[in-house]
């Protein structure tokens, strides 16, 4: 490896709260970095190419696909993954309408929908059924036929609102 | 022989209400334990190296570069492979004629299809593996490919497998009747030429599995991604010749299944035999563009049909010609002929008519293998035979409705045998479509459509009664020869807290089978759902059984649960009856107390009575049995399949400037007997609908005329996403079998089986005042712009 192309880059960053410093090899995405190095096997690999967000995660407050990050581009960044986001309690109202409508069915999808549900919420409206699908049209559910999804999400964001409000 | 689950206030009723499911809160909580999710000491990873070619001689292989790479351990060729691991035929008894070559786990001499595993690299991590399998050489001399079905059988097409002297598969011919007589003297004989096109599952989690051969003690565990694990069990004993008793096979959460996951993949078999050679565990992990070439495909059908009706919409004939072509071999142990086999008996299935005609032919191909996946054989049988009666309504003028009416089977029918010689038990057509055309309002809606078009908007409605194959026994497999488990068993435990652990044959993909099973057993004990805990998918602790497929999971587990839980309800009352000085049926469980049965006063709670039994038996009468455990099996005999019913309605607008279609609204009644929990039957429902809507309007699998796979790839395969997708009614009929105690049928394909039929019906509606009209699946625009005349070249 010629010297303009490292093949082990250091890496510094915050996962969950937590500072991480490690060496990673140039071409690691984020998605294996996270659950191949630091063990945090609740967001998922499925396509890896970008297109079924089962991947998502939290990056700098975004909602990311850590399939199409390189864990070398994570450097300086506040990671969050499903298990952070459950151990603070961020979304906890979300998780549970997720159970109580049974929003999930194998649940592989569902870290990544949390983490794309809660991006949309964090907007702080009331999105129309139409936005919420609209929104997570980027993450593939095979199993639930996505209106459970639609309808815990929803919930949500009236909950939400009307706490807010009051 | 059912028990009346209907009263809500019985009590312990929790079969029948919505409970909440008790793996889903570690599931949100990204808890879940998949293949992937697990490490093991030493553990290495396998690549496969995997044929460019559709068919083609391996010349050579040279592993010497790849060998070099860092972090490769050991490449392996088929002929490695074949010293330790036997290949396998997949051929059924039963279906006469059904012949298929022995398949490798990895191909020895020839590559027979894109994506077929010629060699195999072992590494420290995947990225090593997949570094050296770019380097392992590969010398191929090409052959010429069968890759059209129509032409497969023209003399001046190669034959596949000169062993098998043709390209033809299997046939099957079934006649009733006199369908050319009923032709010739029909009011209208209306007639189509149907195509649904290949599809892959795209579970969410690829196909993985980690296999770990313990020289030591000669036990091989495998952690699998799949349907049935007790199968797996006896197909990895047999092909590596292991003692079935030595081979452990566990399936924590999986990621989706909808059918892929219950076959005999090469590359899963040659990962095992990796891990027994090299004495170290071994993961596979599919990635994405292999899954498209390898898991397996289905519903890759041709098919020219004709429906004869008289002046009053009676129905007289169906004549039916299916063609499919099931890839390069017979996928194991299932068998690749099931599909079309499917076809034949289910085609005309909701209708009382006395004619019919149906032929299958299935023919080999250079192409992936298809297979079972989710409503095997369903969505073709019900497009075929919906579209033809919404043809025959069109053509003689009636209301779409007002034909299914005329023609169903009546609900007193029953027991009825079919034209097909399919054994209905119990069906509900005409109450499950009056409520349908309750539920979707079908006046109202027929209103709206004309007023939309008068405004240039083109809606349709599309109707489709379907009927959906569940609970099979024997007759599927069994009698077929295949080591495949009709019979399910449970067993159920109750411990010193009063608790109660259920060990269940049949597994958990997501559907909700351990939330089912807890209210089964929980009301069958006597104890609140909670205090159930739950075993599936581990084959060396529960009962040997055929795992989750064919929408048997409640209503052959769950009755082997609900028997179990009552023979051990009935054990607890005799040891309580013994400390309590009473007599056994004066008393009961309730909550999780003894009670007396007439008052419902507590007596004593289980906790008291696992502490003396388990602690101090010595108080016991002497000879008392004292048997906290019972296990129950159960299997269906008095009919091979126990059927459902439904009927779907799909309301869309076709855009006839660009042929888009959108999704208005999904309707579906169906009546799957007794419905244990309310929910997760409608979102097993709904689920299905979109896995239908997906083959109606996205699905393809394209190749091109060489075998090469065009779109193998989640960016250019369209699933459905939740931007595209309808919300659904879910509405349902419950005629309980009356086959089992518990009286349930399965849910799990119906969605599936219906939607495509009445999607296409419902496009159809729409186009009809053009003149147009579309049988080839998915509706592509493209397609519906064809219809109308807007493209032609
Ligand atoms: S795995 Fe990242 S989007 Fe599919
Ligand atoms: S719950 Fe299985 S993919 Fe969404």
């Amino acid at each position: 490896m010629t010297e303009a192309f490292r093949d082990r880059i250091d890496i510094a960053l915050t996962v969950n709260g937590e500072p991480v410093e490690a060496r990673v090899p140039a071409g690691r995405h984020l998605i294996d970095f996270l659950r191949l190095d630091l063990g945090l096997t609740g967001a998922h690999a499925s396509c890896e190419h970008g297109v079924c967000g089962a991947c998502t995660i939290r990056v700098d407050g975004e909602s990311v696909r850590g399939c199409l990050m390189l864990a070398a581009q994570a450097d300086g960044a506040d990671v969050w993954t499903v298990e952070g986001l459950s151990d603070t309690g961020a979304v906890r109202d979300l998780q549970q309408a997720f159970v109580e409508r049974n929003a999930l069915q194998c649940g592989f999808c569902t870290p990544g929908m949390l983490v794309a549900a809660e991006e949309l919420l964090s907007r702080g409206t009331v999105p129309s059924r139409t936005e919420i699908r609209e929104h997570l049209s980027g993450n593939y559910c095979r199993c639930t036929g996505y209106e459970a999804i639609v309808d815990a999400v929803e919930g949500v964001a009236i909950a939400r609102a009307g706490k807010g409000a009051a | 022989m059912n028990i009346p689950f209907g009263n809500p206030d019985r009590p312990n009723s929790y079969i029948g209400k919505t409970v909440p499911r008790p793996n889903a809160g570690r599931l949100v909580e990204g808890r879940g334990r998949y293949v992937d999710d697990i490490t093991l000491p030493r553990m290495t990873h396998v690549v496969f190296v995997r044929s460019p070619h559709a068919h083609a001689r391996i010349t050579g292989i040279d592993a010497a570069e790849a060998l070099k790479a860092k972090g490769v351990l050991r490449v392996f060729t088929g002929a490695d492979l074949a010293r330790v691991c036997t290949p396998w035929v997949a051929v059924l008894a039963h279906l006469k004629g059904l012949k298929s070559p022995p398949q490798h786990a990895i191909a020895v001499d020839r590559a027979t299809w894109v994506g077929e595993p010629v060699a195999a690299v072992v590494a420290t991590s995947r990225a090593a593996a997949e570094d050296g399998a770019a380097l392992v050489e590969v010398g191929y001399k090409l052959l010429p490919a069968v890759t059209d079905m129509r032409s497969a059988l023209d003399d001046a097409t190669p034959v596949l497998h000169d062993e098998m002297g043709e390209n033809l598969a299997f046939r099957r011919l079934h006649e009733e009747g006199d369908v050319e007589a009923a032709m010739a003297s029909a009011h209208k004989v209306v007639s189509a030429r149907f195509r649904t096109a290949r599809h892959t599952g795209v579970t969410p989690e690829p196909r993985s599995i980690l296999a770990d051969w313990n020289p030591a003690e000669g036990q091989l565990t495998v952690w699998h991604a799949t349907q049935a694990p007790h199968m797996m069990q006896t197909v990895f004993a047999k092909h590596l010749d292991l003692p079935e008793g030595r081979v452990r096979v566990i399936c924590t959460d999986v990621g989706g299944s909808y059918g892929i996951k219950v076959h005999v993949y090469p590359d899963e078999v040659a990962a095992v035999a990796i891990a027994k050679v090299m004495g170290r565990p071994v993961k596979f992990v599919a990635d994405r563009l292999e899954s498209f070439t390898t898991d397996i495909h289905a519903r890759d059908h041709e098919i020219e049909a004709r429906i004869a009706v008289d002046a009053d919409g009676r129905i007289l004939a169906f004549d039916v010609d299916d063609w499919t072509a099931i890839g390069a071999y017979s996928v194991y142990p299932r068998t690749s002929a099931i599909e079309g086999n499917q076809v034949v008996n289910l085609c005309g299935g909701p209708y009382d008519f006395a004619h019919y005609r149906a032929r299958t032919s299935v023919v080999f191909q250079n192409k992936t293998p298809t297979c079972q996946y989710r409503a095997v054989g369903h969505p073709i049988a019900v497009a075929v035979t919906e579209g033809l009666v919404d043809m025959a309504a069109a053509e003689l003028g009636m209301d779409p409705v007002e034909i299914r009416r005329r023609n169903l089977f009546p609900d007193d029918a029953y027991p009825v045998t079919s034209p097909a010689k399919m054994r209905f038990e119990g069906l509900s057509h005409h109450a499950s479509l009056d409520k349908l055309i309750a539920l979707m309002d079908y006046d109202a809606l027929r209103a709206d459509q004309a007023e939309a078009r008068k405004r240039g908007i083109h809606r349709g409605i599309g109707i489709a009664s379907f009927i959906e194959l569940t609970n099979p026994s024997p007759f599927m497999y069994g009698i077929g020869g295949a080591r495949i488990s009709a019979q399910d068993g449970c067993t159920v435990r109750m411990d010193p807290d009063g608790s109660v652990v259920a060990l269940s044959g049949v597994t958990e993909q997501g559907q909700g089978t351990e939330a089912m099973l807890s209210q089964i057993v929980a009301e069958g004990v006597g104890v609140t759902p909670d205090k159930v805990r739950v075993i599936t998918g581990d084959t060396q602790v529960t009962p040997y059984g055929g795992g989750t497929w064919a929408s048997r999971g409640a209503g052959i587990g769950g009755e082997a649960a609900l028997q179990s839980a009552l023979a051990l309800k009935d054990s607890i009352l005799e040891v309580a009856g013994a400390m309590l000085q009473a007599p056994k049926d004066a008393l009961d469980i309730r909550a999780g107390q003894v009670v007396d049965s007439a008052t419902g006063e507590p007596r004593m709670p289980l906790e008291e009575l696992g502490r003396i039994v388990y602690f101090r038996g010595d108080t016991l009468p002497k000879g008392l049995p004292r048997e906290l455990v019972q296990t129950r099996h159960f299997i269906t005999s008095d009919y091979p399949f126990a059927f459902t019913n439904g009927v779907q309605a799909s309301y869309l607008e076709v855009d006839t400037e660009t042929g888009m279609v959108t999704l208005l609204k999904h309707w579906c009644v169906e009546d799957c007997g007794r419905i244990i929990n309310p929910q997760l039957v409608d979102e097993q429902i709904r689920g299905g609908i979109v896995q239908g809507l997906g083959g109606a309007l996205f699905e393809e699998i394209h190749y091109d005329a060489d075998g090469q796979l065009l779109n193998g790839s989640m960016a250019d395969y369209l699933v459905p996403m939740a931007a595209e997708m309808p919300d659904m009614v879910i509405g349902h009929v419950e005629t309980p079998t009356k086959e089992s105690l518990l009286g349930a049928k399965g849910a799990g394909e119906a969605g599936t089986a219906g939607a495509p039929a009445a999607v296409m019906n419902a496009i159809n509606d729409a186009l009809r005042p053009f003149g147009a009209q579309v049988t080839e699946m998915p509706f592509t625009p493209e397609r519906i712009l064809r219809a109308l005349g807007k493209i032609d070249d």
